[in-house]
Order: structure tokens, then C-alpha cells, then sequence
């Protein structure tokens, strides 16, 4: 905790979230003189902000844990992190999108509105301030209702509306809570409210919480702020669908991480009670309305629903293992692959919609089927997929965080979710006769397939190395 | 040396994987079977060097997530040895009984090859997780096995077979987390765990993670009452798939069982050792009865193999009740088990391939629709009978071997539950001479192809006696002498027991 506010507003401590937002607007700017023909630079210089980010990210993940801007901003592991998934994650929805917007009317503002939404993301991450949260929670929404409606067609535009309407109610419901949280705390910033919060009202502290939280959820895309995900997923494009279902995620996973471990540590709430009922939630109705869905963009905008469960084991038992932040990272990390893999290869293959439209794919397109075996067995947590070794530590976290029994509904769960896996696997592996014909390949979705089951694979393979990075200190 | 023997499948999988589908099909035929004849080679290899005495040999330990406690860790012992030359042994026979297989051979080859790995690898993983890598990932090459390559309601029984299977493993799953969480420091190794005994003196926590170990194994085995997926499993898979499936899979519950439950959690085990008595005779007999009551050539095969399961169960289970002079008879029920396993898998591999033999002549698997097929076939008649007379446990076959010590070993410590699993040998003789009756005797009659025309009904061919008899010829020869094999399990087995009395 930095005592002297004021010193530290070194806007180079931002540099990741700094590149993203000054190449969203200077490619504002040159979209609006540059041809149509050459409007893909700004998408091009939108990949050179993403991996200039992660590279800043990467070395300030080097240095000490500090704060910027006050108090208002974590530089952790935490935080870099996150910054790298949210970053490269962003990058690989790049790689989904630009080939197929090329030469579009709005090429310019698609990568514009994906930069400020990815910033915000990033800006949920790190804040350490009920406000910056706030802020950080309305910049990565804004720019993600008009990227859910980006077609304007018919489904978009109730998938922009709908989620609009949720994410308005649920942002407003946020900052009621965060003014109960600030009512009790008398502050803002998260290391003064952790002392603040443990003598305040319980009453109000619980109330404020739980509207705070709404907010975070709806974010997450977890129960019960969940009713957006699968409209929004069916009705937008595939690489719109892959960026709802993964960058904001992170970004309010480890936000609400963050809130566990550092204000509302000490605070008089059955936390680990609460998550643990949310967890299971959002697991269990994710995976039941799964199983029987048709269209392969819904199935797997609920399989991310149940994910979220699956991710909010080590948030349930924060502070009461030394296992849980490092579980939260790796797994956030594996679970973004892995379902970029599966919705690059949903959009290396527009023409198929239905699990129907998969029968018999497996000749036509070996490779190609054969990464959506390893992203949807891995999501299930097939070893040695990175999502097998997240699981791993997620279940030892809350074990060892006195929540076996949660533990054990996850595991339950887990299996259920195969069930409906196995409905889009199988035909297409195994039908016999003539297989359907969906159409052309994309070719550059099918390699960021095939790279990110590949690199599922790489990440649990070599998961040691990862791990031992992801147990850093905190900022408290 | 075991890397090596473990990773190879998979590297000439994925090598063949790359060759176009359009190469000759007996390019691929030709590359599995040569792998796995240089696998058993291998192996041969292995045993050579191998010192009855000398513990766990051809160690290998490597980082790998240090942070989680997992390494990779492998060697082998007299657990683990035996079961290593079985499997090597079955998938050579697989391999040359599919010489004539035409249906997408490349993959029919590769995930063969890549099953392989997957079992080789469970048998001598060392480390936990790693064992539940090869545990899952045995799994889901089985359900493609069945899925892609078997008949009638494949797709059906596949999936019921991954989803039983898969609930089995992740409870295997916390079960190791908890043995992970309980030693200090941290670690999946089975090796340190078993040394540490970190559950001796908390008898819930140690009741709760023996449950979810055991159900884990338990359904693999399978036991009653969690053997339901194995009949449909079986029916529907082809023949090399079930060979693989009884002979080798069903080994992954009871290796399980000797080289960690027992091991690592001693304690809970003696406490608990009654119950698995108690569902190895209900196996037994539960089995035998079921089998009798089959008219189904190959589900009564996969009910005795519920049977042949429940002798091995009801063996450490026997091993379990840790009394004061009974050393001698519980070292020889887990020498019996081990032996078991050995037999059944070559006896029970044997006798899935030739009901694959039938139905490829008759296109049924049902018993009375066939009559007097010796005078046909007599050389498939003649394999057929001693396969079966050896899985009954006539003197002789290696199957009487297995049954005489685990019935002998048990009866001191449990006689009860042992005289009644006695019956199950009676039954099983029953149902295995009134098939043999039923299929071979009596007036000839095939199945019909068309009307008015019987199904032709050739002799065992060359390929198929290649893979089948060395199958029998290795059951007689550890029914005559067994010593080789039970010098290499006997010191094994005491080591088990000791690590029990801790």
C-alpha cells in the first residue's frame, strides 16, 4: 500500500491499458481518411498495441508489487496476469475477425470498439477503487452492446438489446451497491475499505455486496447476471461471440477475486458460503440448458455459463488456501484458450450452425474437427489439457479451503457437461454415410484453431512453469 | 526403457497419422503389428533384466509441475510387470486379428496404437496424476473405439461407457486430491505417499478418500453394482476393442486397488476390508448368475468377466483382515490376484476374439441360432472349448492357478464369503458347457444370410488362429508353470501385505 498519493502517477505504469486506448483513438482518427482498402492497418496496429501490451506486462510483472495513481490501480501478479490473457486473448479474437471484416463499411470501428472493450476489461483487473471498477465496468460494456449488435440484423439487434437492458440494470444496481459499500466504508479504495468494511453495519455491508456484485456477475456472464450470454453469443458473429464469452470474463473474474482477497477479507459476511451458492448455480443451470441445445454457438454460450462456476471454486475459498489465486490465474488462462479454440473453429466454418450441420465432418476436415475434440474435451477437463490441470488445482483449493463438498457438485457437474460435448463431438467424428456439407473453410479461423488446441495442450503440458509464476503477492 | 516402451505407440500413431489416407491399408496393418511385436519385444527386454527381489526397478523421475507436487515418475515391480507383458501380449494379438479390418484402417490403427500408450502408461506411472492421465485418457480412446467401429447401438453403449467411466474417474480425481492435500509436504507421487501413510489416525478423512478412491476403481473393475456399462459396452464394441477393454482396461480398477488404495491407505483399508469381501462375492456370484442367464454369446462372455473381477476383489478384500496367523494364506490371495489378472486377460481376450470370429460369420452374437458348427469349423470349435474350459478353471489352464490360490488364500480369513463364491465356479462350468453345447452339438444350423440360404461358415483363418492361439498356448503354459511368473508377483505381494500391517 503506497502511503504518499500523489507521487505515483507514472502513466507508464499503465502502458498496456495506455497502448490500447491511444491506438483506439488514433485509429478513429485514420479511419476516417484512410480507403476502405486499407482501413485493416488499423486492425493491424490494434495487434501491435495487444503485443506491445503484453510485452510491457510481461516485463512490469518483473518489478515489485505496487500501486499507481494512489491507490486506485494494483500492479500485481494479479493484475499482469490478467493483462497478459486479457491481451493475448484479444489478439487471437483479432485473428478470428480480421480476415472476414476486411473491406467492411465499419472495418475501423469493429477494432476500435474491441480495443476500448479489451481496455476496459484490463481496467476491471487492476482496480483497486470501488469507482475505477465502476468506470472499468461501464467502458467494457458500452463498446460490447454495440459489438453484440455490429451486423444489425435481425438477431443482433435483439442480442445488443437485450444485452443492453441487462447491462444498464444490473451497472445501476452496481453503483447502488458500491454507494452502500462507500455509506459503510466511508471510502473508496480498497486497502482502507478492508479496515473500514470490518467494523461497518453488517447489514449494509452485506446489502451493498451483494448489488455490487450483481454488476460483476453480469460481467462474468455467471447466475444470476446471466440472461444476456446466450442471445447475445447466437446473435452476434463468431469472433463477437468468442470476445463476449472470454475477455470480459477475465477481467471481472479477477476483479471479483480481488474484492475477495483484499476489502471484503475481513468484513462479517459469509462470503465463502455465498460464492460457493453462486458457483454451483451457475455450473449446474449452465450445464442443464446445455444439453439439449441445438444451435453449437448457444451450446457453447451456456457451456460458458457453467464455466463460470467451475472458475468461482478458488474466488469461493480466497484467503482460505494458499492455493487460490494461483488456481483462479491458470485456470482463467486455460479456460480463454480453450474456448477461443472452440469458437475459432465455430468461425472456420460459417456456414455450420447446428450440431447437425457437424455430422460426418471429421473426413472432409480432420484437422480441424480434431481441435474441437481437444478444445471440448479439454473444456470438460481431459488431461493433459491446460483446463485438466486448472481443474486440478481448482478443486485442491477449495478442498483445501474446507469446501469438499463443493468440490464434489463440480466434479458431478463436470461429467454432465460431457454429455452434451459429446452430442457435437460424436456425429461429427463418428456418422457414418455421406456427412453434411457446411460450406467453405476459413482457412485463417481454422489455424487459430488448430493453434489454440494445440496450445491447450502446450499449457498443460508445461503447466509447472506457469504455476510457479502465478502464486505472486498480492496488493493489499 | 519403460518412456520408451510407453511412447512409441503414440510416436508411430502420429507418424501414420500423417501417411495419406489413400496408402496401401496394409501399410498400416503392417506398422501396428510391427509395433507392437517390437513392443513385446521390448518388454521381453524389460523382464530379462528385471531382479525378483529388487523392488521397483527401472525407475525414472522427472520434474514436471513441481508447484501441483506432480512429477513423472514410472518404474515397475511385480504388480506391474506381469500386467505390462499382458498388455503388450493382447494388443499384438488385436493387432494381427484385424489383418482383414477395411473400415477407415488408418485411425482403426492409430487410436489402437494410442490405446496402447495410454495402458502401458497407467501400469507403470508412478505419480498419481499421472495415472489419471492415462486413467482418462484410456477413456476417451475406448470411446471412440466403440463409437466409430462398433455395431448396432455403438454410439449408445460408447457413451454410456464414457460417462460411468468418467463419473468413476473424477471421483478417483478428489480422492487424490485428498491424499495430495493430507501429506506434508504436498505430493501426487504414490511412492512418497506410500512411504508417508499420511492418513494413518484420521480414520473419517481417511474413510472419505478410500470411498472416492474405491468407487473410482470400482466402476473400472466393474463391481456390482456399478457394472452396468460393461454389457452394452461389450456387445456393441468390435471384438479387438473388447478384447483390449476386458483384458486390459479392467485391470486399470484392481491394479489400482494393489498399487494405491492398499499401499497408501492402510489403514482405512483393514477397517473397510469387509466390504470389499462382501462385493466381491456379490460380483461372483451376481456375475456367474447373470451370465447363465444370457442367450447372447458375447454379453454372457462380459458377465464373467464381472465374475472373474469379483474373485480378484473379494481376494484383497480377504487380504484386508489383517489377524494374527494368517500370513501365509492372505500373501497367497494377492499372489492370486495378480495371477487373475494375467489369465483373465489373456483367457478373456481369447474368448472376446472368437465371439468376434462368430459374428463375422454369422452376423449374431445369439446363441440359438447356431447348431452343430464343429463339423464345420472344428479347429474354431476346438479354440472355442478350451478357452472356455480354461476360463472356468479347469487344472491345467493358468485360470486354475489364479482361482485355486485366491480360494485358498481367502478361505482362512473369510470362509464364509469364500465357500460361497465356490458356487460361482460351479455356475460358470454350467453356462460354459451349455454354450459350448448349444453352438457346437446337435444338428448343424447357421444363421440364414438370405432365404433359403444358410450364412457360409469358414474355418478359423490364418490371422485369426495367429492371434488366438498363442493366446491358449500361453494359458496352458501358466497352468503348467506358472513359477516364472509368480517368482516375479510373489515378492510383490509381500511387500503389499507388509505396507497393509503398518
Amino acid at each position: 500500500m503506497n502511503e504518499m498519493t500523489g507521487m505515483n502517477e507514472n502513466p507508464l505504469d499503465l502502458l498496456p491499458e495506455v497502448l490500447l486506448g491511444a491506438s483506439a483513438v488514433l485509429g478513429l482518427l485514420l479511419g476516417a481518411w484512410l480507403p476502405r482498402g486499407r482501413q485493416w492497418l488499423t486492425g493491424a496496429m490494434a495487434g501491435a498495441a495487444c503485443t506491445g501490451g503484453v510485452v510491457a506486462a510481461a516485463i512490469a510483472a518483473a518489478g515489485p508489487v505496487e500501486t499507481a495513481f494512489g491507490d486506485s490501480f494494483a500492479l500485481d501478479t494479479l493484475t499482469a496476469t490478467s493483462r497478459i490473457v486479457i491481451l493475448g486473448a484479444t489478439l487471437l479474437v483479432l485473428a478470428l475477425a480480421m480476415p472476414r471484416m476486411y473491406a467492411d463499411p465499419r472495418e475501423t470501428e469493429f477494432y476500435v470498439l474491441l480495443q476500448l472493450a479489451s481496455a476496459g476489461a484490463l481496467m476491471m483487473a487492476g482496480a483497486q477503487d470501488l469507482l475505477l471498477l465502476a468506470a472499468g465496468y461501464l467502458l467494457a460494456s458500452v463498446p460490447a452492446y454495440a459489438l453484440a449488435g455490429f451486423r444489425k440484423d435481425g438477431p443482433g439487434t435483439e442480442a445488443a438489446m437485450k444485452f443492453y437492458v441487462v447491462g444498464a440494470l444490473l451497472g445501476v444496481v452496481m453503483l447502488a451497491g458500491i454507494t452502500a459499500l462507500l455509506a459503510a466504508g466511508r471510502v473508496t479504495s480498497y486497502p482502507m475499505l478492508r479496515t473500514e468494511l470490518a467494523e461497518a453495519p453488517a447489514g449494509l455491508v452485506a446489502a451493498g455486496t451483494l448489488a455490487l456484485l450483481a454488476g460483476v456477475l453480469f460481467k462474468a456472464g455467471g447466475v444470476p447476471g446471466h440472461f444476456w450470454v446466450p442471445d447475445a453469443v447466437q446473435g452476434s458473429s463468431g469472433p463477437v461471440a468468442a470476445f463476449l464469452t472470454t475477455i470480459p470474463k477475465i477481467g471481472a473474474l479477477a476483479a471479483f477475486y480481488r474484492l475477495a482477497a483484499v476489502p471484503l477479507a475481513d468484513a462479517d459476511l459469509p462470503w465463502a458460503g455465498l460464492v460457493a451458492v453462486l458457483s454451483v448455480a451457475s455450473m449446474t443451470l449452465g450445464n442443464l440448458a446445455a444439453f439439449f441445445q441445438q444451435d453449437v454457438k448457444r451450446l457453447l454460450a451456456y457451456s460458458t455459463i457453467s464455466q463460470v462456476g467451475y472458475l468461482l471454486l478458488p474466488v469461493a475459498v480466497a484467503g482460505r488456501t494458499a492455493l487460490d489465486q494461483e488456481a483462479l490465474l491458470y485456470y482463467l488462462a486455460a479456460y480463454a484458450l480453450t474456448n477461443l479454440g472452440a469458437f475459432a473453429v465455430v468461425c472456420a466454418l460459417p456456414g455450420a450452425h447446428a450440431i447437425d450441420d457437424y455430422r460426418g465432418l471429421a473426413r472432409a476436415h480432420p484437422a480441424l474437427v480434431a481441435s474441437l475434440v481437444v478444445c471440448l474435451l479439454g473444456l470438460v477437463g481431459t488431461p493433459p489439457t491446460a483446463v485438466f490441470l486448472g481443474k486440478l488445482e481448482a478443486f485442491s483449493a477449495a478442498i483445501d479451503g474446507g469446501y469438499a463438498w463443493l468440490a464434489v457438485v463440480a466434479a458431478v457437474n463436470t461429467v454432465a457437461s460431457l454429455f452434451y460435448y459429446l452430442r457435437w463431438i460424436a456425429p461429427a467424428f463418428l456418422a457414418r454415410g455421406p456427412g453434411s456439407d457446411p460450406g467453405a473453410m476459413s482457412r485463417s479461423a481454422a489455424a487459430v484453431a488448430y493453434g489454440a488446441a494445440t496450445g491447450s495442450v502446450v499449457l498443460g503440458v508445461l503447466g509447472g512453469t506457469v504455476l510457479d509464476v502465478l502464486g505472486g503477492p498480492l496488493s493489499r | 526403457m519403460l518412456t520408451a516402451i510407453v511412447l512409441l505407440p503414440t510416436a508411430v500413431a502420429a507418424l501414420l497419422l500423417c501417411v495419406p489416407r489413400s496408402a496401401p491399408r496394409a501399410l498400416f496393418l503392417m506398422a501396428w503389428a510391427a509395433t507392437t511385436a517390437a513392443e513385446l519385444v521390448l518388454t521381453v527386454i524389460v523382464w530379462a533384466g528385471y531382479q525378483p527381489d529388487g523392488g521397483m526397478q527401472y525407475e525414472t523421475r522427472a520434474r514436471w509441475i513441481p508447484s501441483a507436487g506432480i512429477s513423472y515418475h514410472v518404474g515397475v515391480d511385480g504388480l506391474s510387470l506381469p500386467l505390462v507383458a499382458v498388455t503388450c501380449v493382447l494388443f499384438l494379438a488385436c493387432a494381427l486379428y484385424s489383418w482383414r479390418a477395411t473400415r477407415r484402417v488408418r485411425e482403426f490403427a492409430a487410436l489402437f496404437l494410442f490405446l496402447q500408450t495410454t495402458c502401458l502408461g497407467l501400469f507403470v506411472a508412478l505419480d498419481l496424476i499421472l495415472f489419471f492421465v492415462f486413467f482418462d485418457l484410456s477413456i476417451v480412446a475406448m470411446y471412440f473405439i466403440i463409437a466409430g467401429w462398433g455395431h448396432k447401438d455403438a454410439a449408445r453403449s460408447a457413451l454410456k461407457f464414457f460417462l460411468y467411466t468418467f463419473i468413476g474417474s473424477l471421483a478417483l480425481l478428489l480422492g487424490f486430491i485428498g491424499l495430495y492435500l493430507a501429506a506434508d509436504p504436498h505430493t501426487f507421487d504414490i511412492v512418497e505417499l506410500t512411504r508417508a501413510d499420511p492418513l494413518a489416525g484420521r480414520t473419517t478423512y481417511g474413510a472419505l478418500v478410500l470411498l472416492a478412491v474405491a468407487v473410482g476403481l470400482a466402476v473400472k473393475t466393474p463391481t456390482v453394482p456399478f457394472h452396468t456399462w460393461l454389457p452394452p459396452a461389450h456387445t456393441d464394441a468390435p471384438a479387438a476393442g473388447s478384447a483390449i477393454l476386458a483384458g486390459v482396461l479392467l485391470k486399470m480398477g484392481t491394479y489400482g486397488f494393489l498399487r494405491i488404495a492398499m499401499p497408501v491407505l492402510p489403514d482405512a483399508w483393514r477397517d473397510y476390508a469387509l466390504v470389499f469381501v462382501v462385493v466381491g462375492v456379490v460380483s461372483v456370484l451376481y456375475g456367474a448368475l447373470v451370465a447363465l442367464a444370457q442367450n447372447d454369446f458375447k454379453r454372457m462372455v462380459a458377465y464373467t468377466s464381472v465374475n472373474h473381477m469379483g474373485y480378484i476383489v473379494l481376494a484383497i478384500g480377504a487380504a484386508g483382515a489383517v489377524g494374527a496367523d494368517q500370513e501365509e494364506a492372505r500373501r497367497l490371495a494377492v499372489t492370486g490376484s495378480v495371477f487373475q489378472m494375467v489369465s483373465h486377460g489373456l483367457l478373456t481376450g481369447a474368448l472376446f476374439l472368437l465371439s468376434g470370429v462368430l459374428y463375422e460369420r454369422g452376423r449374431t452374437y445369439e446363441m440359438s441360432a447356431y447348431s452343430g458348427v464343429a463339423g464345420r469349423a472344428p479347429v474354431f470349435a476346438a479354440l472355442t472349448g478350451v478357452a472356455a474350459f480354461a476360463s472356468l478353471g479347469l487344472p491345467g489352464f493358468s485360470g486354475f492357478i489364479a482361482e485355486f490360490q485366491i480360494l485358498t488364500g481367502s478361505l482362512g480369513p473369510e470362509p464364509v464369503a469364500t465357500g460361497l463364491a465356490v458356487l460361482g465356479i460351479l455356475l460358470t462350468a454350467g453356462l460354459f458347457l451349455r454354450a459350448l453345447q448349444q453352438i457346437f452339438l446337435g444338428p448343424l444350423r447357421l444363421p440364414v444370410a438370405a432365404p433359403g440360404t444358410e450364412r457360409p461358415f469358414p474355418d478359423i483363418r490364418a490371422h485369426e488362429g495367429l492371434a488366438i492361439v498363442p493366446l491358449l498356448i500361453l494359458g496352458v503354459v501358466l497352468g503348467l508353470a506358472p513359477r516364472f511368473v509368480l517368482d516375479v508377483i510373489e515378492p510383490a505381494s509381500h511387500t503389499v501385505l507388509e505396507l497393509l500391517a503398518r
